[in-house]
């Protein structure tokens, strides 16, 4: 195999695998940035993936699955919000119990429904977001070197996929171009200039958790009804707390957090790849090493090696009106 | 009142007992859930089939975690449950402990070696299964490229992959085999998604066939290669029917032999402890045909999976055991 067809490979597979990442951190990226912090965000994919796959199995249509993943995460988000907005609880504590709830009652579930020991039927292909060949993706597949990257790395993916990489500037433009961005922004640098301003920090946050929500469902879906063909019990493996790291790596930017999730899909892939092949003059690598490498990163990181990585200054912090 | 209770109810268990003069006998899954349509749901279909001819109730119970093994092994113990099976490798050191407390009961463990005087362990030679299905693989193989994508990486997962390298390099003394590992923890056995990108992986560097042994991570790995209109081989149960035309056999362990015999056994007095160790011989392993993958062997391949069985059994073809010397002949 020839080392661009590898890396070819590789590419294709990180793209794939970086899209739940990028889903969830972009989610992340709306809470964050309104001074709520979301360690739900793997439930919120978990709870997603499995409304997803029930929908999408008993209807066969992708499109009621991708609904009924974004209802559920969004409810979800909204349960954060009474917990940790309106009765000002801590946000950690919530997000963590939401976790718990969303591995448990997910299998539960669907053992109660389907009795596959926590998972759900498989989907039928009807009802799977299936790969879209673009336009003369085979036509120039011969062409060399951007014959094979459009064809397989940019052709092929799932429509989801395109849509991850649509919400990139979509972000960036309502985060920074758009009345509601900038006073959500602004409710997690000082919320008090908001409220002084005449602006419900309440409900911008609860708005700023329904976003959450909706992209968090999206990266649901993709795991349970685009990746996989069924739901399966703690299918998100670890995914929500990646997502939040790629966030802090890209320092609460939007357009950083795409090239973070990239990266650290390509990881990912990369480490897929090695596993038992040798590198030259180093020999065999663990491939731990490379599994290891999104949170090495992000320590670096946040121990101020690559500059300085500042969370919203009012993050974490419930918002009391008045004493 | 309570005591009156508690008395009534111990009666009550004890009439049952002494009734039926039966055996209460109990399973404990490994961690991948009762029906993981692979290893644990053998089990399970072994103790059903054990309720359905004698009218004896079971119980069982699914550990979600590493942790909850040694709890319901002891509870069950404790409770006066006889016999107890537990499958899986992963309650190696609960049996050991739980069943030297517990002298009178009979315990059973199933893919691991436990040995105390009242324990039947009960292992596979799974490098014998996974040799006839490599063979198949190495047949059906048009790029003379198969795959190996095994669960959690542990010796007895590696001893999958080097049977099936043998049998594939059997087929095609050429055969190039790619072999990768979905993780080195138990959340390994559930992460389909992994798998899937793995299979893609070996795809893209050219196999055709790819076998999963790793449990539900196996799952996504059959996906795959329906999806890419590749083969693929199941394992434990029979999975030709997860995608017909797809899956070209699995490698079938019969786990509810195991525990049905357990059950049996008991039942009849016959309870013998020690290690049994079933192969293609015992019928302990075989590769799987029915419906489902009838199109995919062609008569050629029937022929010489067959022939490698009898050679098998008659000792003429000696498969090595991974976890014999801990390596693979290459």
């Amino acid at each position: 195999m020839e080392y661009f067809d590898i890396f070819v490979s590789i590419l294709g597979s990180a793209i794939r695998l970086s899209i739940p990442l990028l889903f969830t951190a972009l989610a992340g990226l709306f809470s964050e940035r309104a001074g709520i912090f979301d360690i739900g965000l793997e439930g919120k994919m978990l709870v997603s993936a499995f409304a997803a796959a029930c929908v999408a199995y008993l209807t066969a249509n992708p499109w009621l699955g991708l609904l009924a993943g974004i209802g559920v995460s969004i409810v979800f988000s909204l349960v954060h919000g009474f917990a940790s907005i309106t009765n000002r609880g801590n946000q950690i504590v919530s997000g963590v119990a939401l976790n718990f709830v969303a591995a448990g009652l997910t299998v539960v579930l669907a053992q109660a429904w389907f009795g596959q020991g926590g998972r759900t039927p498989q989907v039928p292909g009807e009802g799977r977001f299936a790969p879209i060949i673009l336009p003369g993706a085979d036509a120039m597949r011969d062409v060399p070197v951007i014959g094979p990257l459009y064809a397989n790395v940019i052709s092929g993916n799932n429509i989801l996929t395109y849509i991850a990489f649509l919400m990139v500037p979509l972000s960036w433009w309502v985060l920074y171009r758009t009345r509601f961005g900038l006073r959500l922004r602004a409710a997690g640098e000082n919320p008090g200039a908001v409220d002084t301003a005449g602006i419900s920090v309440t409900w911008l946050r609860y708005r700023a958790l329904i976003v959450t929500g909706f992209l968090a469902g999206f990266a649901g879906t993709y795991l349970a009804i685009a990746q996989s063909a069924a739901f399966i019990n703690n299918m998100s493996a670890g995914k929500g707390y990646i997502a939040l790291a790629a966030l802090i790596f890209a320092k609460w930017k939007p357009v950083p957090v795409m090239f973070a999730c990239l990266l650290f899909g390509f990881l990912d892939a990369f480490a897929n790849f090695m596993q038992g092949k040798s590198l030259p003059w180093i020999g065999e690598v663990p491939v731990q090493i490379f599994q290891a490498l999104p949170y090495i990163l992000t320590c670096v990181l946040l121990a101020g090696f690559i500059g300085v990585a500042r969370p919203p200054k009012a993050g974490g912090v419930p918002y009391t009106k008045e004493r | 009142m309570k005591k009156t209770f508690l008395s009534l109810l111990a009666l009550a268990a004890m009439s049952t007992t002494a009734l039926a003069a039966d055996i209460k006998p109990a399973l404990v899954y490994g961690t991948g859930g009762k029906f993981d349509k692979s290893f644990n749901e053998a089990a399970y279909a072994g103790a059903e089939a054990f309720k359905k001819e004698s009218g004896t109730e079971y119980r069982d119970f699914e550990p979600t975690s590493d942790t909850q093994g040694e709890q319901a092994i002891r509870n069950f113990a404790s409770r006066g449950f006889n016999p107890v099976v537990a499958v899986s490798f992963a309650w190696t050191s609960a049996m050991e402990k739980v069943a030297a407390e517990y002298p009178d009961t009979k315990f059973v463990i199933v893919d691991s070696v436990v040995d105390l005087k009242n324990v039947r362990s009960v292992v596979y030679k799974e490098e014998e299964g996974s040799y006839l299905v490599g063979l198949l693989a190495g047949m059906a193989s048009k790029t003379g490229k198969v795959g190996f994508i095994g669960g959690m990486d542990i010796p007895l997962i590696r001893k999958f992959g080097c049977g099936y390298v043998q049998g594939a390099k059997a087929a095609k003394a050429d055969a190039q085999v790619f072999q990768n590992m979905v993780g080195t923890t138990g959340a390994a056995w559930n992460d389909p998604v992994r798998g899937g990108e793995l299979a893609k992986n070996q795809m893209d560097q050219g196999a055709d066939v790819i076998y999963a042994a790793a449990g539900a991570s196996g799952l996504g790995v059959l996906q795959t290669a329906a999806d890419n209109k590749k083969m693929s081989i199941g394992v434990d149960s029979n999975q030709n029917y997860v995608h017909p035309g797809s899956v070209l056999t699995s490698m079938v362990k019969r786990v509810d032999l195991a525990v049905y015999n357990a059950f049996k056994d008991t039942k009849d007095d016959k309870f013998t402890a020690g290690i049994t160790a079933l192969g293609v011989k015992e019928d302990g392993v075989a590769y799987a045909i029915d419906d489902n993958n009838k199109s995919l062997i062609t008569e050629d391949m029937k022929k010489a999976v067959e022939k490698a069985k009898a050679d098998i059994i008659a000792g003429t073809v000696k498969v090595h055991d991974y976890m014999s010397d801990n390596s693979c002949p290459k």
